[in-house]
């Protein structure tokens, strides 16, 4: 059991919680993600982590209430507890020094975004920000991005804010101007497979993070399988991030939509 | 094995008296007992267990078989070294409470492996009728769960007997049947025991792969209370490796740990399609339903459970899948099969059981590609069809394809059973560990000690997809190593 210590609403339907987690606060790094289960006939679903507090032992998701069980979490209040939270899982982010990083996010995979954004910048790279989302009031975690970032570019689909535009727009217009060393993109699969195929034209390494179906999140059940370079990776130990130049995209979403209808 | 023991056991005036109480001749003119189990047709509607365990009666008049021999062969065959005479021989008694605790000296979970432990292979394949007489084994596996189950019944909240505490604190990793048996021997030893479990729930395997109509989780939930009374401590939601390191442990004070993170990786065959909707590991299919509770309108986790079923592979846990579809309103559900059935891994009983549920047994076929529909869920799968060549290193005859025999057959969900790989967060978390190329943790046979000296490891972790029994047993050969190594340092 968890304690939620804060709620903050970003929007409608996307929450910021607090919990407390001490062991997973001092564990964990850039990358990892954490399995979360509401109530005891909840479902098992997995949350990347956004920050971590180790003084507070305390640990930051980001929730967009999209199914039964996101609404649920959604839901808890201050004070209330989250029945089991497990982690942290995946392999952490690989960071070093390359020079320029542009590190995309759409939606909620801003919340990912960020420890990457934060790590990259504290080991010495130049680091370009591009966040986008459908209007301006879904653009999350802006202030926290530009703490560690030399520049942010906003794209939104309507133009309420920033520029008119898909987050391609915003990375392409960066590695036009200048040399761009490494990319790390999280969002919806289809913004992140459009990302791959941007930078493979122009031989940017690119890092995407990948949100499979998960049910234990330790490499139990295969799930989360997904196709990378031609062999089957699992998600949950082998990621969650891979080379996006390698992942097959189609099949992830494919996948993605395994349960659609049953909810 | 304590010889001397069991002989002085064995020379007790009860049990003398009981040996004399009957001849030899009448006690093996006695018929072996048939297990009554639930009618078919009623119990794939439902959860419920198929055995329903022997009734007194029958227990009583088993027992008599048991010709108390001064050798109990039977007891070899045993991995965790039950007094297997003498819980019999209690039982013929009618001390039923006694016969429990007989069991309980060295086995953690009786109910537990009353049920699932391949006595067929074990105890009873040692068993002086078979050996000897060419006939049918006393039946000590249903015997094992008679005495178990009774004394769950009949409970007086009495434990197994503790030594006093010696303050010395010992981790597990991973609460299966492997982690739960050295845990229950270490507490008794007087240790400061702290099971740690990745998942929400104790129990391992036991909870989330062996479904409830064989192994009942009240049945796991009263052993684990059992020990939690006796002093075990179970954290859950904690991963060695990753929430709590090898360091944290040490910094904790656990002056050695026991690995028994199971074989939590499954295998897949490679195959075009196999990625499709509708496709998944036993594990993944089992879990949702065991411990996820994806069959109740109620819980929240779903599973795709379809109208054709095909279970890929020949195993307890292929049978287990493939009797759960049924459950799940599967109107086909079918075993496919790369060799023929005298080759199956899984039991006897299984195979039986799921024969008079109705279940297909397609041998002699294997799958060679899965075939989707327009939203990507899996529609068919191709089969290539087997014949038997010569034996290969597992003794058995190898399956060869029959060229150009291939078959299309229409299915909607497939479970692919071909078995498991050692869980690799252990193995990747903690440096200097020997890992063999398949994965598992390297031991000491006889002491199950790895090369690092403050670590154990049994169970699936170490042979990469055994038994419940021949995990329990890793789990008390790591105990006695683990307490002697111990008192030898307090020494």
């Amino acid at each position: 059991m968890n304690r939620i210590i804060s709620k903050e609403y970003f929007s409608e339907r996307v929450v910021k919680l607090v919990v407390e987690a001490p062991l997973i606060a001092k564990a964990r790094r850039a990358g990892h993600f954490v399995i979360v289960r509401v109530g005891e006939k909840g479902e098992r679903i997995p949350l990347t982590i956004a920050e971590a507090d180790t003084q507070a032992g305390t640990i930051t998701l980001v929730v967009q209430a999209v199914g039964k069980s996101t609404q649920k979490l959604c839901a808890l209040n201050p004070g209330e507890y989250v029945t089991d939270v497990v982690g942290p899982l995946g392999q952490a982010t690989r960071i070093a020094k390359v020079g320029t990083v542009v590190c995309c996010g759409g939606g909620v995979g801003v919340a990912p975004l960020l420890p990457i954004v934060q790590a990259m910048k504290a080991a010495g790279n130049r680091v370009v920000s591009v966040l986008a989302a459908r209007s301006k009031d879904l653009i999350i975690l802006e202030e926290e991005i530009r703490r560690s970032s030399d520049e942010v570019i906003i794209m939104t689909d309507d133009g309420s804010y920033g520029e008119k535009g898909l987050v391609t727009q915003g990375v392409e217009k960066v590695i036009l101007r200048e040399k761009v060393d490494a990319c790390v993109t999280i969002g919806p699969a289809v913004m992140m497979k459009f990302v791959a195929q941007l930078t493979a034209r122009y031989n940017i390494p690119t890092e995407a993070s990948l949100n499979a179906i998960m049910v234990d999140g330790t490499g139990m059940c295969g799930a989360c399988r997904v196709t990378v370079g031609g062999k089957m990776r699992f998600v949950c130990i082998d990621g969650p991030e891979f080379d996006a130049h390698q992942v097959d995209f189609d099949e992830l979403m494919m996948r993605l939509r395994s349960y659609k209808g049953l909810e | 094995m304590d010889k001397q023991d069991i002989t002085a056991r064995r020379a007790e005036a009860w049990r003398e008296e009981l040996r004399k109480s009957k001849k030899a001749k009448e006690r093996t003119d006695i018929p072996r007992v048939t297990m009554p189990e639930l009618d078919a047709a009623y119990r794939v509607t439902c959860n419920e267990e198929v055995n329903q365990g022997l009734t007194e009666e029958q227990a009583l008049v088993e027992a008599q078989r048991c010709l108390d021999c001064p050798e109990p062969t039977c007891m070899t065959g045993c991995p965790v070294e039950i007094n297997i005479p003498t819980f019999i021989k209690h039982i013929e008694k009618g001390e039923f409470m006694a016969a429990a605790a007989t069991l309980k000296e060295t086995s953690s979970l009786p109910a537990v492996c009353g049920r699932v432990c391949p006595q067929e292979k074990q105890c009873e394949s040692q068993c002086f009728y078979v050996k000897k007489l060419h006939k049918q084994p006393v039946a000590i596996g249903y015997l094992e769960r008679f005495a178990a189950d009774y004394s769950r019944q009949h409970d007086t909240g009495e434990l197994p007997a503790v030594k006093p505490s010696n303050g010395i604190k010992v981790a597990v990793a991973g609460s299966g049947p492997a982690g739960l048996s050295f845990a229950g021997d270490m507490v008794k030893l007087g240790y400061d025991v702290t099971v740690f479990e990745a998942l929400h729930e104790i129990g391992g395997v036991l909870k989330y792969g062996i479904p409830e109509f064989r192994l009942p989780n009240a049945v796991v939930d009263v052993e684990i209370d059992t020990l939690r009374r006796m002093g075990v401590k179970f954290v859950t939601d904690c991963i060695i490796g990753k929430t709590l390191s090898y360091d944290d442990l040490h910094q904790m004070g656990f002056k050695a740990i026991f690995v028994g993170s199971g074989a939590g990786l499954p295998r897949f065959m490679n195959i075009p399609g196999e990625n499709l909707i509708g496709i998944m590991s036993s594990n993944e299919y089992l879990t949702r339903v065991n411990l996820m509770g994806a069959s109740h309108a109620d819980w929240d986790t779903p599973v795709l459970s379809g109208k054709r079923v095909a279970v890929i592979g020949g195993g307890n846990t292929a049978m287990d899948s493939v009797r759960t579809a049924l459950r799940l309103g599967a109107e086909t559900a079918m075993i496919v099969y790369r060799r023929s059935e005298e080759e199956m891994p899984a039991r006897v009983e299984e195979v039986a059981h799921a024969k008079a549920e109705g279940v297909q047994f397609m041998t002699l076929h294997n799958p060679v590609e899965y075939l989707g529909d327009e939203n990507g869920r899996v529609r068919a799968m191709r089969l290539q069809k087997m014949e038997l060549g010569e034996p290969d290193e597992s003794g058995r005859r190898s399956p060869v394809p029959i060229e150009g025999a291939i078959e299309e057959i229409a299915v909607d969900t497939v479970i692919v059973s071909v078995g498991v790989s050692p869980n690799p967060l252990i193995p990747n978390a903690i440096s200097g560990l020997e890992i063999s190329r398949r994965g598992t943790i390297v031991v000491d046979e006889a002491t199950m000690r790895s090369c690092l000296p403050d670590i154990y490891a049994g169970g699936d972790i170490v042979r990469g997809g055994a038994t419940v029994i021949l995990a329990m047993g890793d789990g008390r050969r790591a105990a006695a190593a683990m307490h002697a190594r111990l008192q030898g340092e307090e020494a």
